[in-house]
């Protein structure tokens, strides 16, 4: 009790100083606070915004984890120092020195997501005087996971101070936003530096430094090569499952993201719905897709060819399609809020995100841009499925009038 | 101020902050996201404005008495336009490099929102004193906020103010970009243009509330 209540009079006391609601942030994310209601009945319920958000990141740890150990691997198995892994225990991949490679790479990401995006928050309840929102929380995991590793510190701090202000502090802060922030800072930084976002250098730890040099190495994620009509040789279903691929941190091992779906569906923090529509959308553009190759409609020769040859279920196991149907789509703020609507914004979504990757071999990863457009649309779908709704009561109304 | 009557001072101020026809009025943007991605041609294109809503203002105030207001529109649209075209043949003649940057955007002038805005709202109600000062404080207007967007979009965007490197080079890595900063292509897209108008009417109207309406 000691320390709960000395921080509590200190409240008290500072009552109406400026920055307590930076205070107030820190103090209620350690302990509930004393204030309790006076009058009326409330429904009490455990899920408030912080245990909702720490959802999200408890389903995020195991991607962070592994991409890590993935950061390390895939910077080793380049330089040729280490053998391939074979399948998810591989003795290569769980090791320390892919531990230490990979935190050194990766957790300086996690520190600047956090310290920036959270400076903005502090910065922004101060001058308007609310209490800090949680919001951030969740976006501050994605981010790190959404980037490539070797992205530069300083361009992930002006996007996420882009992302937060401009995705969700003009807007209203937490709960308001059109946008998800997370995407807005990856579609800020895809934008801004291209050459950071793309290619064949910045999956892996170490090999812009290398470029140019006898040392160079390379890694190429999977929807790249195959956006260039080259042959993926020697790439197993059963690594890209697992997650031993190049990609960014935290998007590679769809095995991982299973789980965390599952998770999130089980505490019904995240909507099936969404994420079972979306799969279905993005199944079904790989079937059109496949259907016209096999109609002889396209040629070898067209730069779709090779993207559109991939068959339909692959696309769920290349690039982050599942990833963001899990953790991107479900946002609660941004996505449909009708129970019809979330099943067009998830199926929409998929359908979007894999025309986008085939047609568009500039944009490998179509995911993000798919939820950013579906995020603008969505409350419009919800206007119309209410509407639908009212219209028919209405119809019942009169018929029973009649 | 012997020059100028309070009132008529007014009339070019005004403009500037806080009745600014792009901010305030939201008039005028589709050529300030069209063109601001150099500062050279956001200036150029200042001028153009300036020198049509300047002129066109007072012939429209002069002949205010003698159009028939069913065809007024088509009369200012043949005096924006004239005016337009003189502009246009200027630029090829004298600055043809910029005028190819341009393009198009030279001639959309004539659709630009300010200028029949001004014709309609202020030229044809006012003597051509007035009407002159009108338009020159309402291009001024447009400008400041085209070299503002032109100013931070082609630093940030290219690294260069009026074609001039000022962060160094960013092929031969000196000045700023030694130390790994590089271009952001962001700026240079129209999307850019826009977020930094928003950002601009953020600033004004924080500082000045009396400008929010609801």
């Amino acid at each position: 009790m000691g320390l709960k209540q000395n921080l509590h009079s200190f409240k008290m006391k500072n009552k109406d100083k400026k920055w307590l609601p930076a205070f107030n942030a820190l103090f209620t994310f350690l302990y509930t606070p004393n204030e309790t209601t006076h009058n009326g009945t409330h429904i009490k319920a455990a899920d408030d915004l912080k245990r909702t958000m720490n959802t999200v990141i408890l389903a995020l740890v195991p991607c962070l984890i592994f991409g890590i150990f993935n950061a390390g691997y895939q910077h080793y198995l380049a330089l040729g120092e280490i053998e391939a892994a074979n399948g998810f225990l591989g003795a290569s991949f769980w090791t320390l020195d892919n531990l230490l490679v990979g935190a050194a790479t990766v957790l300086p990401l996690v520190v600047v997501s956090y310290g920036v995006g959270l400076a903005v928050e502090f910065v922004f309840a101060v001058i308007k005087g609310h209490e800090v929102e949680e919001g951030y929380l969740v976006t501050g995991m994605l981010v790190p996971l959404i980037v490539p590793v070797d992205i530069p510190l300083w361009m992930l701090a002006v996007a996420v101070v882009f992302g937060v202000v401009i995705g969700k502090e003009v807007f209203g802060g937490t709960g308001m936003n059109i946008l998800n922030p997370a995407l807005t800072i990856r579609a800020f930084l895809f934008f801004a530096y291209p050459t950071w976002m793309s290619g064949d250098k910045v999956w892996v730890h170490g090999a812009v430094e290398r470029a140019g040099t006898p040392d160079a190495i390379s890694g190429e994620t999977l929807l790249g090569a195959y956006a260039q009509n080259s042959s993926l040789a020697g790439i197993d279903y059963w690594d890209m499952f697992w997650g031993l691929i190049p990609g960014s941190v935290g998007e590679t091992s769809k095995f991982l993201i299973i789980i965390g779906a599952a998770f999130l569906i089980f505490t019904k923090i995240g909507s099936w719905r969404i994420i079972l529509s979306t799969l279905i959308g993005a199944l079904t553009m790989g079937l059109i897709f496949n259907g016209v190759v096999e109609l002889g409609w396209i040629g070898e020769s067209s730069k779709f060819y090779g993207l559109m040859t991939v068959p339909f279920w692959q696309h769920l196991i290349i690039g982050s399609i599942l990833f963001g149907a899990v953790y991107m789509a479900t946002d609660p703020v941004t996505a449909s809020q009708t129970n019809k609507g979330k099943w067009i914004y998830g199926f929409l979504i998929g359908f979007i995100s894999i025309m986008i990757r085939v047609f568009n071999p500039a944009y490998p990863e179509g995911v993000f841009l798919a939820i950013l457009l579906m995020n603008v649309f969505a409350p419009t779908i919800d206007h119309y499925v209410v509407q639908g709704n009212v219209k028919r009561r209405l119809k019942r109304v009169k018929v029973k009038a009649a | 101020m012997g020059l100028l009557s309070k009132k008529d001072t007014k009339l070019i101020t005004d403009p500037l902050a806080d009745n600014n026809p792009i901010t305030i009025q939201v008039l005028g943007i589709c050529s300030a996201l069209a063109i601001t991605a150099e500062l050279k041609a956001s200036i150029v294109m200042s001028v153009a404005v300036l020198f049509v809503l300047g002129v066109g203002n007072v012939v429209i105030s002069l002949m205010r008495n003698i159009i028939p207001s069913k065809i007024r529109i088509i009369v200012q649209l043949i005096v924006v336009a004239s005016l337009v075209i003189i502009v246009d043949q200027v630029l090829k003649a004298f600055a043809y490099e910029l005028s190819k940057t341009l393009s198009v955007f030279v001639g959309l002038i004539i659709t630009n929102c300010i200028i029949m805005g001004r014709f309609e709202a202020f030229a044809l109600g006012n003597g051509p004193w007035k009407s002159f000062l009108d338009g020159i404080g309402n291009a001024l207007g447009y400008a400041v906020i085209l070299i503002i967007v032109g100013f931070f979009r082609e630093l940030l965007g290219s690294g260069t103010l009026l074609g001039i490197p000022v962060l160094g080079d960013p092929i031969e890595k000196t000045g700023v970009y030694s130390i790994g900063y590089e271009n952001n292509g962001f700026m240079l897209m129209p999307p850019m243009a826009l977020i930094i108008v928003g950002l601009i009417i953020w600033v004004q109207r924080s500082r000045n509330t009396d400008l929010i309406e609801d």
